[in-house]
């Protein structure tokens, strides 16, 4: 459980500023929530850049590889069959498999990769149960950071987004 | 040629908006497209009632078609020795042109960065998987022995025989298997986010569940937004190729052959571009009917259909030019079977069909160059079904003059449809509406999300 403070927007540019904002104030933004992806908030959090495009392409490659793989072994070496003098590795037309498998497997890994960098499916998270997160799927932009630890801070960090346009503050155990 | 088609439709100015005022904020997008689905007292439900008793008595008609094909076999509809496909293969090949579509405009699009088509996507991509669903069908019940298509597959058999790879109808099926599957991970994809929206909005613990689940336990966080964007954009850099690689080949069922007017070089684009067509015509014709029954005037706007306007009368004209081109071939090449196909074409048998064809096709969409036409909604819809209807006409004339007039005299034979054709054609059309009917109570018709960032966008500018 981290002790997180929520700050909510109503208006994606201030929620993008305050979010900028905060990070120059050295408060730790952990994450945020918002109804469409925001630009440059990934940037703005130092999240990991996602490995979906290198998990694709290699499901890809492999599964045209393999699909190929299956159309030598079966037309040259297990079963050869001449059909009408042409050449049992008849490459190009032993393409569209190996296009075809390997797109729906890049598709299927890269899918694969979004739920594991997501953590999804993951029906159940402790900020579902936070008043006012719903809306976060809908027109709010949430901000989530790690709660100041001394009172100080956290009236300075109180202010700080009062002042930044938030539309409401709420500190959560999460 | 149909990127061309796309990337020649002039930027909308800034001031250009893809929303009306009602719909300019983030509440009224998720109100607006949430309402039937949770506000269904808004409505009487009259209409679909009725297309829903309409669409499922068709399906009916449809499985009973089906199951006498598959019991009889398919010496029922009207095929016969020399025009060995009909109306199956015409459906097969006009379904899976719709079905192509739209995947093929909800990735192009999103690679040509046209902020519109936040409003159409997700409707085009329900019409993409029932559509190929319903093409799937076809070719099967159209196979002599159907209890056999599982041979299509590799796998490891007491025959110890394999699947003819160099066989165009081996890369038919796969292309359709992948094409199918990836589809339903684009239009899944681009849904959770959507679902995660109804599960907040949920007024019952069923609907939460339900939804919730689908949604995967979505947040919409930086993480997770990051994540999707980039399988978005990366599924939409595959699908554009993989649609465009399905309907080559069926172009290529054709021209593998050694048919006259079949084995040309022209139609795997020509395809291409065929579907793309037949596909945004029945974009528009479906854009019609979810705007005018869930009252979504403030997001589909009349902005959209004079775009969609311009590009099917993009469409028109490469497909004006691409029958052009066959007739100037038929005659420059001098091949004796090729001018006698054409001479059929123009004043054959099947003549009216043809001439309903060009008009359908070719003249009927110039209506297009008219802005007065193109910001009818009436207009375009009306269009756009007479090219839905020409391009059925193309489809079984492919087929149909083709066979029926191939090299030898003696063999010539017209293909006259029976009653099982017409049943299995126009009950797949109740199939197809009756899923689409289920799927608009279901599931969100607009994509929310693409909408509200569209909307911000807009704000911003």
């Amino acid at each position: 459980m981290t002790a997180l403070l929520l700050a909510e927007f109503a208006d994606s540019r201030r929620f993008a500023e305050a979010a900028r904002r905060a990070r120059g104030e050295r408060y730790r933004v952990v994450d945020a929530f918002t109804p469409f992806p925001v630009e440059g908030m990934h940037e703005i959090l130092e999240q990991r850049k996602s490995h979906i495009r290198v998990a694709m392409f290699i499901g890809g490659v492999a599964t045209a590889a393999a699909a190929y793989g299956l159309e030598y072994y079966s037309a040259v070496i297990d079963y050869p069959y001449n059909s009408g003098g042409r050449p049992f590795d008849a490459w190009p037309a032993f393409m569209l498999v190996p296009f075809a498998t390997g797109i729906l497997v890049a598709a299927i890994a890269g899918f694969a990769t979004l739920l594991v960098e997501c953590g999804l499916p993951g029906l159940h998270h402790a900020l579902f149960a936070v008043e006012g997160f719903e809306r976060a799927s809908q027109d709010r932009f949430i901000l989530a950071l790690e709660r100041p630890a001394d009172d100080d801070e956290m009236r300075r960090a109180l202010d700080f987004f009062r002042a930044a346009g938030a539309t409401a503050l709420r500190e959560v155990d999460a | 040629m149909s990127v061309a088609a796309i990337r020649t439709e002039p930027m909308p100015p800034e001031r250009v908006r893809w929303t009306l005022p009602e719909a300019r904020s983030l509440d009224a997008v998720n109100a607006i497209v949430t309402a039937p689905l949770y506000e269904r007292e808004l409505w009487s439900w009259r209409a679909w009632w009725i297309g829903f008793a309409v669409s499922g008595a068709m399906t009916v008609v449809f499985l009973v078609g089906v199951t006498v094909v598959l019991m009889r076999g398919i010496g029922v509809w009207g095929v016969n020795t020399t025009v060995v496909w009909g109306t199956a293969i015409a459906d097969y090949v006009w379904w899976i042109g719709i079905g192509n579509a739209g995947t093929l405009i909800s990735a192009m699009l999103l690679l040509m960065r046209q902020k519109w088509r936040a409003a159409t996507n997700r409707f085009a991509e329900a019409m993409t998987l029932f559509a190929a669903a319903i093409a799937g069908v076809f070719p099967i019940i159209h196979l002599g022995r159907p209890m056999y298509f599982y041979w299509l597959t590799p796998y490891p058999n007491t025959m110890t025989v394999w699947p003819q790879w160099r066989s165009a109808l081996i890369w038919d099926f796969w292309a359709i298997l992948s094409y199918i599957l990836f589809s339903i991970i684009f239009w899944y994809v681009g849904l959770i986010p959507d679902l995660a929206t109804l599960r907040d909005r949920a007024r019952s613990k069923f609907a939460a569940t339900v939804y919730g689940a689908f949604a995967l336990g979505w947040r919409g966080s930086a993480r997770h937004w990051h994540a999707y964007e980039t399988l978005h954009l990366a599924l939409a850099c595959l699908g554009v190729p993989l649609v465009v690689s399905l309907h080559s080949v069926v172009g290529m069922d054709f021209a593998a052959s050694l048919m006259p007017g079949w084995q040309e070089t022209i139609f795997p684009p020509y395809f291409v571009v065929g579907a793309m067509y037949s596909g945004f015509a029945m974009v528009v014709c479906l854009a019609v009917l979810v705007r005018w029954g869930f009252r979504m005037e403030g997001l589909i706007t009349l902005a959209h259909f004079d775009v969609m306007a311009k590009v099917m009368l993009a469409a028109a004209i490469i497909m004006g030019l691409s029958y052009a081109t066959e007739w100037f071939n038929a005659w420059y090449g001098g091949d004796h079977a090729e001018r006698r196909l054409v001479a059929f074409e123009f004043t054959g048998a099947y003549a009216p069909l043809f001439w309903a064809l060009i008009l359908c096709n070719v003249v009927i969409p110039q209506a297009f160059w008219f802005g007065a036409v193109r910001n009818s909604v009436v207009a375009v819809f009306a269009v756009a079904v007479a090219i839905n209807i020409g391009m059925w006409f193309e489809r079984i004339l492919i087929v149909w003059n083709t066979l029926s007039h191939d090299y030898a005299v003696s063999m010539w034979r017209l293909f006259i449809p029976t009653v099982w054709d017409w049943v299995t054609t126009f009950g797949s059309l109740g199939l197809f509406a009756l899923m689409y009917l289920v799927f608009v109570r279901l599931v969100p018709v607009v994509s929310m999300h693409e909408v509200r960032k569209l909307i911000d966008e807009e704000g911003a500018s």
